[in-house]
């Protein structure tokens, strides 16, 4: 390890909290999407720390079953959000509120 | 020496994050993200995982960042209107990423061309690679593959052009 475990888990930490913070302040729903992103690239980092902290492939390859879902995902949402522009013509989140109860 | 790259591209990347999360056009913030992608696969790079920094940069930056552009282009959801204030300080902090990630890749590839020095203690070889994920994780890997398959097809589905409901009404 060229850096201490708990320097690596503090970046990531901050990464993933900057994207929840995306997700929950911005009211454009790709913004919203864009932190989901950052959560999971900061998943990510903390699975390879863990590989080059145990020496052990395993954590790799879970970031590379990460991709995979965050490749589905996006497919997924970004035609969700074509969906959705093309019912309300709208992206603002508070638009979509028909569901409160 | 990697370690003190490992910082300035740990510093580098959090501050892509933040300047991607508090903007309002989204086609900038697709930008500075692709910056702090770019930081977090050199990163991946230093702790051993040259793999999964190649991927990062082919699948993240160049798949993913680029179908949100195709959307939010499609969308026209950039702004139109000019910003106020002067060209060069909108494209100075994203001008500044990229020359620190150059530099740092330059400074990488520089320092040990063989790499004999800056190498983690521990590096995974594609071999091990490829063996453990094909071997162990075989169940996982067409579980995935299944998953994209159903990812495909349901964004076919929601994406369609709604042709019969506008012929009924």
């Amino acid at each position: 390890m060229i850096v201490p475990m708990s320097h690596i888990l503090a970046i990531s930490a901050t990464m993933f909290l900057m994207g929840f913070a995306c997700v929950l302040a911005q009211r454009n729903l790709i913004m919203v999407l864009i932190g989901v992103e950052i959560m999971l690239n900061a998943v990510g980092l903390t699975l390879v720390g863990a590989s080059a902290l145990w020496e052990q492939v395993d954590g790799q390859i879970f970031v590379i079953f990460l991709m995979a879902m965050t490749s589905a995902e996006v497919s997924i949402s970004l035609a969700l959000v074509v969906y959705l522009n093309r019912r309300k013509h709208t992206l603002e989140a508070d638009a979509f509120s028909e569901m409160k109860g | 020496m990697a370690t003190i790259i490992f910082y300035i591209l740990a510093m580098t990347a959090l501050a892509a994050t933040g300047m991607c999360i508090t903007r309002r056009n989204p086609v900038h913030a697709v930008i500075y993200l692709v910056n702090s992608l770019f930081a977090v696969a050199l990163i991946f790079y230093l702790l051993g995982a040259p793999l999964v920094a190649a991927w990062e940069v082919i699948i993240y930056a160049g798949a993913v960042m680029v179908l949100f552009l195709f959307i939010i282009m499609m969308l026209e959801l950039a702004p139109t209107e000019q910003p106020q204030g002067a060209g060069w300080r909108r494209w100075a902090p994203v001008l500044l990423f990229s020359l620190i990630i150059l530099g740092c890749t330059v400074a990488l590839m520089a320092v040990d061309p063989d790499a004999a020095e800056g190498v983690p203690t521990y590096y995974a070889s594609p071999r091990i690679f490829g063996y453990t994920l094909f071997q162990e994780y075989a169940l996982a890997v067409q579980i995935v593959s299944f998953q994209l398959l159903y990812a495909a097809v349901g964004a076919y589905y929601v994406g369609r052009t709604p042709r019969r409901r506008q012929e009924a009404g």
